[in-house]
């Protein structure tokens, strides 16, 4: 079925260090003594609790309901007693505390009566389907966390061209894809066998990199025992960033998925393999997220991948996992190329944590910078950039703070997949600069907001002043004017002078409407690339999206 | 209890400024060591006072900038100007050419441009430009080979040349190739006929061929070695073969062949190590083969028609002065544009 695939430009070949964690086959781990599960563990509108602190709840147990179109409810990962619902650490870049709630397990682990729809769903209609995977709680496993359900939506045609499942898994370390495409093939197949009904996809592929063949193999032949139509499993060059979306995309079908677009504009839609299996559960099991494969890998005692319950504290896990070896020196969550250093070990595993690393010293590629050298414009950068940026280009505008360079040397197409970083010779901390250039953008641009704002008010005002007074002189001449015609005038029309003199006005109004439009357009920016922001980075852009909408509408003269 | 918590990546290759340029040095052992083999020993001595003044002269430069001297010193960069510059002069040059010569490209086209990383021109072509301007008659005589002269030059007579000048030692010193061709040309003599002269061996330069075989064989192992790319080099040597390829059929009398062209002088050096130099050349795939044809054409044109034997600084400089432009106007179309 696939004849041809695409080499993307640039990418980077890596180490991959994947052996460590798949000696062994995926493990469970003991229930801690506490779950924390932050209300926010996706992209989109945080929870909301429908519990209290001193219930008793069932494993499954809606305890947080989606506020919103995108949000995510979430459910007890066991059963237990809600002990707390308060401000914790997050497994967070920035170190920050949110809202989480607190749950003691009871040891009973007790299922919530579940209602599965085993094999009835293709009678059931997508809307239904997407509802459920909607109440299960489920986003995307592979790291940003999009609610699932709204990327099941096949759009107005109707129907997706293709549906890629994207067993890439291109960063080093991480393995827990490959572990279930390993050992559980066919919960993703069933998985993916709901999506493509929903979808209503025309054709499957299966995207594997080549450096798995074990997994390409299962999936093989698991495809025999519950074939699906119009699937195949493809084996795609071991490259970085080839699981990047984008860049799979390209690969798999040689089209390039619109800058500004999402991928199902050119008919295309990727799942990733832990959402797939999810997928699977919610659906034929009833079984909501509460759980996840996790790769626990780099220094600790037994690197492996583990089905562990969404809140467990990382350092249990940890420890469960053979504890630290040596001294600590770094917690990478997700891999090395794109995971997020955190500031403490005291945090809980969430729906996106694909992998917990630990840097103690040992491993060769993890050590920190040697000393940043000035860029000597060698352009290794720009020959690896997959989304053929010039990344020493954008590294001076950024330094320098020019930001309006940057923005025209296409800074938010930057995906931040580390690779011109990765092999710059002087070891500058490029996808640092092009970060805080894209935050200074995201904070100026609230401050123009404001200030636009203001002035708009204030040319309103003018403009109304002004008005009063034109309009003032306008009756008195009319005045006049009528007393002068005197009766002359008394067949004319109540209505008619009204008219006419209210046209002017009017089209006063439209043009001083129109400018105020016209200068605001020109300072808009469309920031992208949203992925793995802070929730108040987040919130920001959402507040200057709503601010823009709002203004816009305004801004739709009525007449 | 917080944790080192730098921004991703958290993964860096094994590399850095000083592994390229050591790499770099390494790739230019080759050529270095066939040049002592047909040019004496003097070629040594040069490179040993180029890398003294160079390092010497970066320190002094980096303290008076207020950097930090060892990891600058350090990077090699300076090594690899030094170098370059050393094997670009006449090997029986007297010492003072070397020691302004890289004093020069150290301090004023380096250090006084902001130092590594911001100098818009190749320092080493910088330093002999001004050498070639102020000093024709010293850089443009060249040993013989030995085929040439059974003065062979080893260690202690290139040391006595090196310090003393050449007094004595007549008969050792000529004409580059390219240098005595131009003159024979000037003369009205045909190509044939110039090139019966011993200086000339198989193809270009008696001598000349082999060390610029031995920079081919280097260079190419820096392109294996991911630390330069092809495109630089390969439009470079292809203009340059095209543009002699048209003129020599036009008039096979009086335009050397194109291979001549591509073996003698400093091309293959100049293609591989000079105009490769990442600072100063454009970076962008379309720019680099816009800016490496650039060089070779200016190479011909300079050497056929203007008044300097051999043109590789001077068409590498001029290409310097276009490379912000050429990288302005070839960007790349990012993905999904
Ligand atoms: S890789 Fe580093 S040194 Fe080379 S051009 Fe890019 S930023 Fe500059
Ligand atoms: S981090 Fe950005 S600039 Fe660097 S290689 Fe990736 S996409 Fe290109």
């Amino acid at each position: 079925m696939i004849n041809k695939l695409f080499d993307f430009i640039g990418g980077v070949q890596i180490p991959y260090y994947k052996e460590m964690s798949t000696q062994d086959s995926i493990g469970s781990v003991a229930l801690p003594s506490q779950l924390i599960l932050p209300l926010s563990q996706h992209i989109g509108a945080a929870a909301e609790p429908i519990v209290t602190v001193g219930q008793a709840v069932l494993k499954g147990e809606e305890i947080a309901k989606a506020t919103g179109y995108v949000s995510a409810p979430l459910h007890a990962p066991t059963s237990g007693t809600i002990t707390d619902i308060g401000d914790y650490p997050l497994p967070h870049p920035s170190g920050m505390r949110a809202p989480c709630i607190i749950l003691t397990p009871d040891g009973e682990n007790q299922w919530m009566p579940l209602q599965p729809h085993s094999h009835d769903y293709q009678t059931l209609d997508p809307s239904t389907l997407r509802n459920i995977v909607r109440g299960a709680g489920i986003v995307g496993l592979g790291g940003a966390g999009f609610p699932t359900f709204i990327k099941h939506n096949p759009g107005p045609n109707g129907h997706v061209e293709t549906l890629i499942l994207n067993g890439a898994e291109c960063e080093p370390y991480i393995t827990c894809d490959d572990a279930l495409m390993r050992e559980r093939p066919e919960q993703i197949l069933a998985g993916l066998k709901i999506i493509k009904h929903a979808l209503n996809a025309k054709r499957c592929i299966i995207a594997i990199e080549d450096n798995k063949p074990k997994a390409i193999e299962c999936l093989r032949s698991a495809l025999m025992i519950y074939p699906i139509e119009n699937t195949e499993v493809i084996a795609i060059p071991t490259i970085y960033p080839a699981g990047s979306e984008k860049q799979l995309i390209y690969t798999v079908t040689g089209k390039q998925v619109p800058k500004d677009g999402l991928p199902i504009n050119i008919g295309v839609v990727c799942q990733n393999a832990g959402t797939c299996a999810a997928v699977h559960l919610a659906i034929e099991k009833g079984q909501p997220l509460v759980s996840r494969v996790v790769t626990v890998s780099g220094d600790v005692g037994k690197p492996r991948n583990v089905d562990v319950p969404i809140g467990m504290p990382i350092d249990e896990l940890i420890q469960q996992c053979g504890g630290i070896t040596g001294s600590l020196r770094r917690l990478i969550i997700g891999g090395p190329m794109m995971g997020f250093a955190m500031h403490q070990l005291e945090i809980p595993i969430v729906k996106t944590s694909n992998c917990v690393l630990v840097d103690a010293g040992n491993a060769e590629h993890l050590k920190p910078r040697d000393e940043v050298m000035p860029c000597i414009r060698c352009g290794s950068c720009a020959e690896v950039c997959p989304v053929s940026l010039l990344p020493q280009q954008l590294y001076w505008y950024s330094k320098d703070l020019d930001l309006e360079k940057a923005q025209s040397h296409y800074l938010f197409d930057c995906i931040e997949c580390g690779c011109c970083d990765y092999v710059c010779p002087s070891q500058i901390p490029l996808v640092q600069y092009y970060r805080h250039a894209k935050a200074e953008i995201w904070k100026r641009e609230r401050e123009t907001q404001k200030s636009d704002a203001a002035r708009e008010r204030h040319e309103f005002r003018l403009f109304r002043i002004e008005r009063e007074k034109e309009e003032k002189a306008a009756r008195h001449k009319q005045k006049k004017a009528a007393l002068k015609t005197n009766a002359v005038a008394a067949n004319a029309t109540d209505s008619e002078p009204s008219k006419k003199h209210n046209d002017p006005k009017q089209a006063a109004i439209l043009a001083a409407m129109e400018r105020v439009k016209a200068k605001k357009l020109e300072s808009q920016i469309a920031p992208k690339n949203t992925d793995n922001l802070t929730p108040a980075q987040r919130k920001t852009i959402e507040e200057i999206d709503k601010n823009r909408k709002e203004r816009n509408n305004k801004d739709t003269p009525e007449t | 209890m917080s944790l080192y918590s730098p921004s991703s990546p958290h993964f860096h290759a094994d590399n850095s400024v000083t592994q390229v340029m050591l790499k770099v040095l390494v790739a230019l052992v080759p050529g270095i060591a066939l040049y002592v083999v047909f040019f004496g020993f003097g070629i040594i001595f040069n490179i040993l006072l180029a890398v003294i003044t160079a390092l010497g002269c970066e320190a002094i430069m980096l303290k008076l900038r207020k950097r930090p001297v060892l990891p600058f010193l350090y990077d090699g960069s300076a090594l690899v100007t030094a170098v370059l510059l050393a094997i670009s002069i006449p090997s029986i040059a007297p010492w003072w050419i070397i020691f302004i010569g890289v004093a020069f490209a150290i301090v004023i086209a380096k250090h006084l441009y902001g130092g590594l990383g911001y100098n818009p021109f190749n320092p080493a072509m910088v330093g002999y430009a001004m050498l070639l301007i102020s000093y024709p008659k010293e850089m443009t005589n060249w040993a013989l080979t030995i085929s040439n002269t059974n003065n062979y030059l080893g260690p202690w007579d290139s040391l006595l040349v090196f310090l003393k000048d050449k007094h004595g030692f007549d008969g050792i010193s000529g004409a580059t190739p390219l240098d005595y061709l131009k003159t024979q040309l000037n003369l009205d003599m045909t190509i044939a006929e110039a090139m019966q002269h011993s200086s000339f061996g198989l193809l270009g330069g008696s001598g000349f061929e082999w060390i610029s075989l031995a920079f081919l064989a280097g260079g190419i192992w820096l392109i294996k070695q991911k630390i330069i790319n092809w495109h630089i080099p390969v439009s470079f040597l292809a203009s340059l073969f095209i543009i002699a390829l048209i003129f020599y059929f036009i008039d096979s009398d009086r335009y050397a062949s194109p291979v001549f062209h591509i073996i003698s002088g400093a091309s293959i050096l100049g293609a591989f190590f000079i105009a490769t130099d990442p600072v100063s050349a454009a970076t962008t795939v379309r720019g680099r083969i816009i800016y490496g044809a650039g060089i070779g054409v200016l190479i011909y044109v300079i050497r056929t028609w203007g008044g300097y034997p051999d043109a590789v600084a001077f068409a590498v400089l001029l290409m310097n002065m276009c490379a912000p432009t050429i990288d302005y106007y070839t960007k790349p179309k990012p993905y999904g544009h």
